[in-house]
């Protein structure tokens, strides 16, 4: 069984573990979000299934709760300054450039291998550095699209030989 | 009708077992198990002192009904002080001692000296002004107050409901049930003057009153525990350190209006609440004190729990019922009001933590007693969070009354650092803000009203001279902006503009107009929002225009507020000292610098944004920053 | 239900069982303004619009309270304008203002209010990120830019149809109604039946607009537009030039039609005969072969499509019948084929339909015939009226023509198609031997007819007890179908609309509240009562054209089935 079907199974556990309920439907997903940390899309279809309601309706519970995260976030989370002096020294085109790599898509933050998570961030304070990034708070000074792909590329051969 | 776990009979020994348990008690160590507490490391100094009492052959106890002998130490958790910042807190009976900033490696010296020795470590002793406090009810933070919903907190176990039951706990649910019926039990809630603590001030007795006479199959009685205001945590005490009492109030509410499922909303933020509740509720189902036929009494009662996933306006009566059934936490229009159609539609008692928490002691001691606390309109006491820029931080409870002087100065010693006060902002994101024009007002519902601020649920944050009162506003706005359900237009989109102009005022970009539009916006919220949150969101924005307009001038007119922005100053490089190497232009992200080489260099102050790069990069420490006159 | 006296704005105003202040003060003559209060929906209480003061200076909305008696409220005082203003101004702050060109201009609410209540200038800018427009749905347009949060949308989809395709989604000025997980509607179980679009107050969902290719197709000399109208529209056209809901001015609509330069002009109750007959003769054989039942109506494209995506299992149940719609265009394109060959013009079929679910069905692949539609373009009532507005035709004042023959005639019992209850009732007026006018009085009185939700009748067919539901409201159709689930229902014949009073109340019609619906369907039975053919198979040309295909041919041009194997 691979691990989207396991995890859907203890969905339906968990569900069950409420009474399929529509009133339980909020500890229902915090019950889920602790085990998995955001609901996924195949989490709040099977919500809906089981409590019969619509999908829609879920999802608008889901995203009225400020606790609940509808988005994976990645292993590193990349953080492209957007405060005054980046911007001016071409931070924008950084920003660009990594989510063409990690292929992102409208308002999608996390790549698909769910490695990364691209942000943006106001002002680092770093602006002597500018165009600065961080990878998990560690700061990067001085960024071009070209480097900052490398960093996010060299980050994926360690992980790579690491899970060989 | 089901068989009672608990008959009355059984009830009343076991209120004689638990005192007797607990008088038997000779030794006992009571570590703050309060949020606060726990986040300094106190149950690693609970884990320590275990472990060292073992070692050295006491016997360690932790339940009530354990035995320990001659040689043993009862050691508990306890709820919240509510002095946080001294902590981690450990209070050792009947020795009347509290240790102050306890760490694990103070635990081998309290076991040898205090424990074993009876003797004061005055190093970990509180300390003011020269002198050591070894009681906490001496301390001044203590002294003034007057505890009645956190009369138990911090001097007992949380976790163990017979030390409750001992110190009279359930006695007054015992009462209502046997001995009132529920007009009487409403009369009585009603005639003690009690009041709603959650914000409104409603009066409890009328509410409770309207639910008993409505006619309905099903009726609910639903405990607010949704806390959200930032810099407000008293109802998180109650729950953490005395959940019983919480539960017990909810019980006579029952008793009184014929409701017989409860419902504890409790906020996301709060784990430990939630789980000393879960375990609270647990025990008592366990003894027979919820569940159903109560004591033989024929009448039930069910407790539920629901956490909240990160809504503030679930604060709101009718969202938070919302939120209980499953939905969007969207406000409803009322009428129907909860009372009539609460929650699934059915007659619903709701009330705050704090307001629950007070009704055991009302039923037990009658509203005599609890009109001789307060004042005329607002009997009791509140309980209040105290932050911001005051000397001590924490959780208070005084007579409704009590000024905000001595609440601030008497209880919280003053302003930080010796600074002058500036204002206090009451309520929260629904309160508006005092001046020292206002500090001898008395802090009751009625005379806070009168001046444009509530009482709200009790945070009570307190700043200082060096404060922007237009960023407090600003503070704020954002935190309803963002909390704002959604719902009905005026909330939604006028909050949003709202902090558009604020942002830009605080950037130095307003204009004298943006002034005129917020006091306009903010009259159409407040008059045609749908529920309490929009109705009340523009009170700071309100209350700062009024006292501290001039705060808003600086950033409008003169383009500089000295808070904010400190004096006026500017870059400028030393002539004498430029060598003209060129580094601070390469590194100024913006281009504002100019110069030949080896000539001094000059900064555009049009083009500078105080970046700092260039007086980062010189190596002649050639740039200086100016501050200008006025 | 209360009853007393109100004062409102210093007038004594009586009511009695007013659900609302809100519609105490309308009965008083004054227009509350509102966006949010649907009277055939929950009251929601949100855009503040019909705001009140009251004697001590509260602020409430009139919408949420109730009339009681002595209340005194004003409803036009300097604050309640001045807040009415703030938030029409709000409104137009976060949204989109192209109204020169939107879909809805001259017929949006926020554009109306705004002009009556003189916001000439807006002192926000719209910082919004643009959002995509949706127009993968074959019925609807959705623009979330010019979305007022209303909640209308949602409201009708849930509680009218149960369906809840679309809701609220994130909260504050970050709310937006949409589809889950930003999907388009096409992505999701929509059933086209536009119902959002027409409670809609601004330009946010509107009707898929296909006027163009109607005017390329009339314009074009190569093409022969032949029209087809149904039931519903001729009682509704009308309101749109001054005249009340349920006047028939189908020989009007023909007349203009004519004048706009359409070439042929026909009636769909002409393929609602066919229906008739059909279904009946298919309910006649599953009563004979002992089931399935209970056997389902097929005209309306949204219960089918319901069907297909939420509950397959009764598609089985479904009749094989084409909708007229759809039996009307086989027909032609099986009739003119020859015609076509003959002059060598392509017939261009356009149909004229209550419905926006029309032009889903329109476009279903089990209608088309080699890579082309049998109707090759469907417009709603709203369009046809644009159409004759741009043509500055007024129809009031037209003479009137009746549809060409011979496909421009159909009885009574296919007129009542476009209201509840109609096709049942055309299908017994089939199967009941009595054919006197007695035993027609009889049907009318069977209870088939009526605005209630849902209706069950009994009748005797011969020693045969039959049982006959007909519902219209999707939400009532799910609850029948969870009774049969559960073995609470049994019926052997149910006829469902998708829409509120049936075809009447379709989306594709003129804005209008149930009292309105109910008058078209009032219309279509007078329609009935003064028409001398009450019964499909007294229809001449279609006995004859059924005598002349055959059974083989019949079964090919008007049967169709939807069950997936």
């Amino acid at each position: 069984m691979d691990a989207s079907n396991a995890m859907l199974q203890r969905v339906e556990e968990i569900i069950d573990s409420y009474g399929c309920k529509r009133e339980n439907i909020i500890a229902i997903m915090q019950d889920i979000q602790a085990e998995y940390k955001y609901l996924s899309r195949e989490t709040l279809e099977k919500i809906a299934e089981k409590l019969g309601i619509g999908v829609a309706k879920v999802y608008s519970v889901a995203t009225f709760y400020e606790n609940f995260s509808l988005e994976a976030k990645g292993k590193y989370i990349v953080k492209v300054c957007n405060g005054t002096a980046c911007h001016v020294r071409k931070s924008q085109p950084i920003y660009d450039g990594l989510r063409e790599y990690l292929q992102l898509e409208g308002k999608q933050k996390t790549s698909a291998d769910q490695l990364f998570t691209l942000e943006t961030v106001a002002c680092l304070g770093a602006c002597s550095l500018a165009p600065a990034m961080t990878i998990n708070d560690e700061v990067h000074a001085k960024m071009t699209p070209e480097s900052a792909i490398a960093l996010l590329e060299d980050i994926r051969r360690k992980e790579a030989v690491q899970n060989a | 009708m089901p068989e009672c776990a608990l008959t009355r009979t059984q009830f009343h020994l076991l209120q004689t077992e638990s005192k007797d348990l607990l008088a038997a008690q000779k030794l006992k160590v009571l570590v703050c198990a309060g949020t606060g507490c726990v986040a300094n490391g106190s149950m690693k100094v609970y884990d320590t002192l275990k472990a060292a009492c073992e070692t050295r052959g006491l016997n360690v106890c932790v339940a009530l009904r354990e035995e320990g002998g001659e040689n043993s130490v009862h050691l508990k958790k306890s709820g919240c002080h509510g002095f946080c910042e001294i902590g981690p807190l450990v209070s050792i009976e009947p020795l009347d001692i509290l240790y102050t900033h306890v760490h694990p490696e103070d635990c081998e010296e309290i076991i040898e000296k205090t424990l074993l020795g009876g003797e004061v470590i005055d190093r970990l002793l509180y300390h003011k002004d020269g002198q050591a406090y070894q009681r906490r009810d001496d301390i001044p933070f203590y002294k003034l107050q007057h505890r009645i919903v956190l009369r138990d907190s911090g001097k007992s176990d949380a976790e163990e409901i017979l030390e409750y039951i001992a110190n009279g706990g359930y006695s007054a649910f015992e009462k209502a049930l046997f001995e009132m019926n529920g007009e009487e039990i409403c009369k009585t809630i009603s005639d003690s003057g009690l009041r709603g603590r959650g914000g409104g001030g409603f009066p409890a007795g009328r509410k409770w009153e309207s639910v008993r006479r409505n006619v309905s199959d099903v009726k609910y009685v639903v405990c607010n525990g949704d806390e959200g205001d930032p810099g407000a945590f008293m109802d998180q005490g109650v729950m953490e350190g005395n959940p019983h009492s919480v539960i017990e109030g909810m019980l006579i509410a029952g008793v009184a209006t014929g409701a017989t499922e409860g419902y504890i909303y409790v906020r996301a933020e709060y784990p430990l609440a939630v789980k000393r509740l879960r375990i609270a509720i647990a025990k008592a189902e366990e003894l027979g004190l919820l569940g159903d036929n109560i004591m033989g009494s024929g009448f039930s009662f069910h407790m539920h729990i629901n956490r909240g996933a990160g809504a503030f306006v679930c604060g709101e009566g009718s969202a938070l019922t919302s939120s209980i059934e499953g939905k969007r936490g969207m406000p409803r229009v009322k009428p129907p009001r909860t009372v009539d159609k609460g929650l699934w539609a059915k007659p619903t008692v709701l009330n705050n933590v704090e307001t629950y928490a007070n009704v055991p002691q009302i039923v037990l001691n009658g509203a005599g007693w609890y009109r001789s606390v307060g004042t005329e309109n607002s009997p009791g006491t509140k309980t209040f969070a105290l932050t911001g820029n005051v000397v001590n931080t924490g959780l208070v409870e005084v007579p409704m009354g009590t000024t905000l002087r001595q609440v601030i100065y008497d209880i919280g010693g003053g302003i930080k650092d010796g600074k002058k006060f500036k204002a206090v902002q009451i309520g929260g994101p629904s309160g508006g803000c005092l001046t020292e024009e206002h500090l001898d007002l008395p802090l009751d519902f009625d005379s806070l009203k009168k001046v444009g601020a509530i009482i709200g649920s009790g945070g009570m944050v307190v700043m200082d001279e060096d404060t922007c009162m237009v960023e407090v506003a600003r503070f704020f706005m954002n935190f309803t902006q963002n909390e704002s359900c959604g719902k009905c237009v005026p909330c939604r989109e006028g909050t949003k503009r709202m902090l558009e102009i604020l942002e830009r005022i605080i950037r130095n970009e307003g204009e004298l107009e943006d002034l005129d539009t917020l006091e306009s916006l903010a009259n159409t919220i407040t008059e045609a929002s749908l529920c309490g949150l929009g109705q009340t969101a523009c009170k700071p924005v309100l209350s700062t225009l009024k006292y501290f307009r001039n705060e808003y001038l600086a950033h409008v007119v003169d383009k500089h507020c000295p808070h904010c922005n400190g004096r006026k100053r500017h870059l400028e490089i030393n002539p004498k000292l430029c060598r003209g190497c060129g580094k601070c232009k390469r590194n100024c992200p913006m281009e504002a610098i100019s110069g030949e080489l080896r000539q001094p260099h000059t900064i555009d102050v049009t083009k500078c944004i105080h970046c700092g790069a260039c007086w980062g990069a010189c190596p002649f420490g050639a740039i200086d920053a100016i501050e200008e006159e006025g | 239900m209360a009853k007393g006296v109100m004062i409102i704005d210093g007038q004594r105003v009586p009511f009695d069982g007013e659900k609302n202040v809100l519609a105490v003060i309308r009965k008083a003559g004054i227009e509350m303004p509102t966006f949010c209060y649907h009277s055939d929906l929950s009251t929601y209480g949100a855009c503040r619009m019909c705001i009140v003061e009251d004697e001590r200076g509260k602020i409430d909305a009139s919408c949420s309270l109730e009339p009681r008696n002595g209340m005194v409220i004003k409803t036009n005082s300097a604050r309640l304008l001045k807040h009415r203003r703030t938030i029409l101004e709000l409104l137009l702050a976060s949204h989109n203002c192209n109204c020169t060109t939107c879909e809805k201009s001259g017929k949006c609410h926020l554009q109306a209010l705004a002009h009556q209540f003189g916001v000439r200038h807006v002192r926000f800018t719209d910082t919004r990120e643009a959002a995509k427009i949706d127009s993968s749905s074959p019925a609807v347009v959705r623009d979330p830019n010019k979305c007022i949060l209303c909640g209308d949308c949602v409201r009708v989809c849930e509680e009218m149809q149960g369906m809840n395709i679309i809701d609220f989604v994130n909260r504050g000025s970050q709310m937006r109604v949409a589809p889950p997980f930003g999907r388009m509607l096409s992505e999701t179980n929509c059933i086209s039946c536009g119902q959002c679009a027409a409670v809609c107050p601004v330009g946010a969902i509107t009707v898929k607009n296909e006027i163009g290719d109607a005017w390329r197709a009339i314009h074009d000399p190569k093409l022969r537009t032949v029209v087809q109208i149904a039931p519903a529209v001729r009682v509704a056209v009308g309101e749109a030039f001054g005249l009340p809901a349920g006047d028939n001015v189908l020989h009007r609509l023909v007349t203009a039609l004519k004048l706009m330069g359409v070439d042929e002009v026909y009636d769909t109750t002409f393929g609602a005969d066919f229906t008739t007959i059909s279904e009946a003769e298919e309910f006649k054989a599953r009563l004979q072969a002992g089931g399935p039942f209970p056997m389902f109506t097929s005209c309306c494209p949204a219960w089918v499509k319901y069907l297909e995506k939420e509950n397959p299992k009764y598609l089985h149940n479904i009749s094989t019948c084409k909708s007229p719609m759809e039996m009307f265009a086989a027909i032609l394109r099986d009739k003119y084929a020859a015609k076509d060959a003959e002059d060598g013009k392509r017939t261009y079929h356009i149909a004229i339909m209550p419905c926006t679910a029309k032009k889903m069905e329109a476009a279903r692949e089990e209608f088309k015939h080699d890579g082309r539609p049998d109707v090759d373009l469907v417009l709603t009532t709203r369009e046809i009226v644009d159409m004759i507005n741009e043509s500055g035709i007024r129809l009031e004042e037209l003479d009137m023509e009746a549809p060409d023959l011979p496909f421009g005639m159909g009885s009574g019992s296919a007129n009542i198609y476009g209201v509840t209850g109609g096709v049942a009732e055309a299908v017994v007026r089939h199967c009941v031997p009595d054919k006197s006018r007695n035993a027609l009085r009889e049907i009318a009185e069977l209870g088939l007819r009526g605005d209630e939700a849902r209706k069950e009748v009994t009748v005797h067919l011969g020693d045969q007890e039959l049982k006959i539901a007909v519902v219209h409201g999707l939400v009532n159709a799910r609850k029948l179908l969870k009774e049969m689930d559960e073995g609470k229902a049994f019926f052997h014949l149910v006829e469902v609309m998708t829409c509120h009073g049936g075809c009447v109340g379709g989306a594709g019609q003129p804005d209008g509240l149930n009292a309105v619906k109910i008058r078209r369907g009032e219309g279509l039975h007078a329609i009935d009562d003064a028409s001398l053919v009450k019964r499909a198979e007294r229809n001449p040309v279609v006995s004859a054209l059924l005598n002349e295909m055959g059974e083989h041919k019949a079964h090919e041009l008007l049967h169709v089935s939807y069950v997936k194997d």
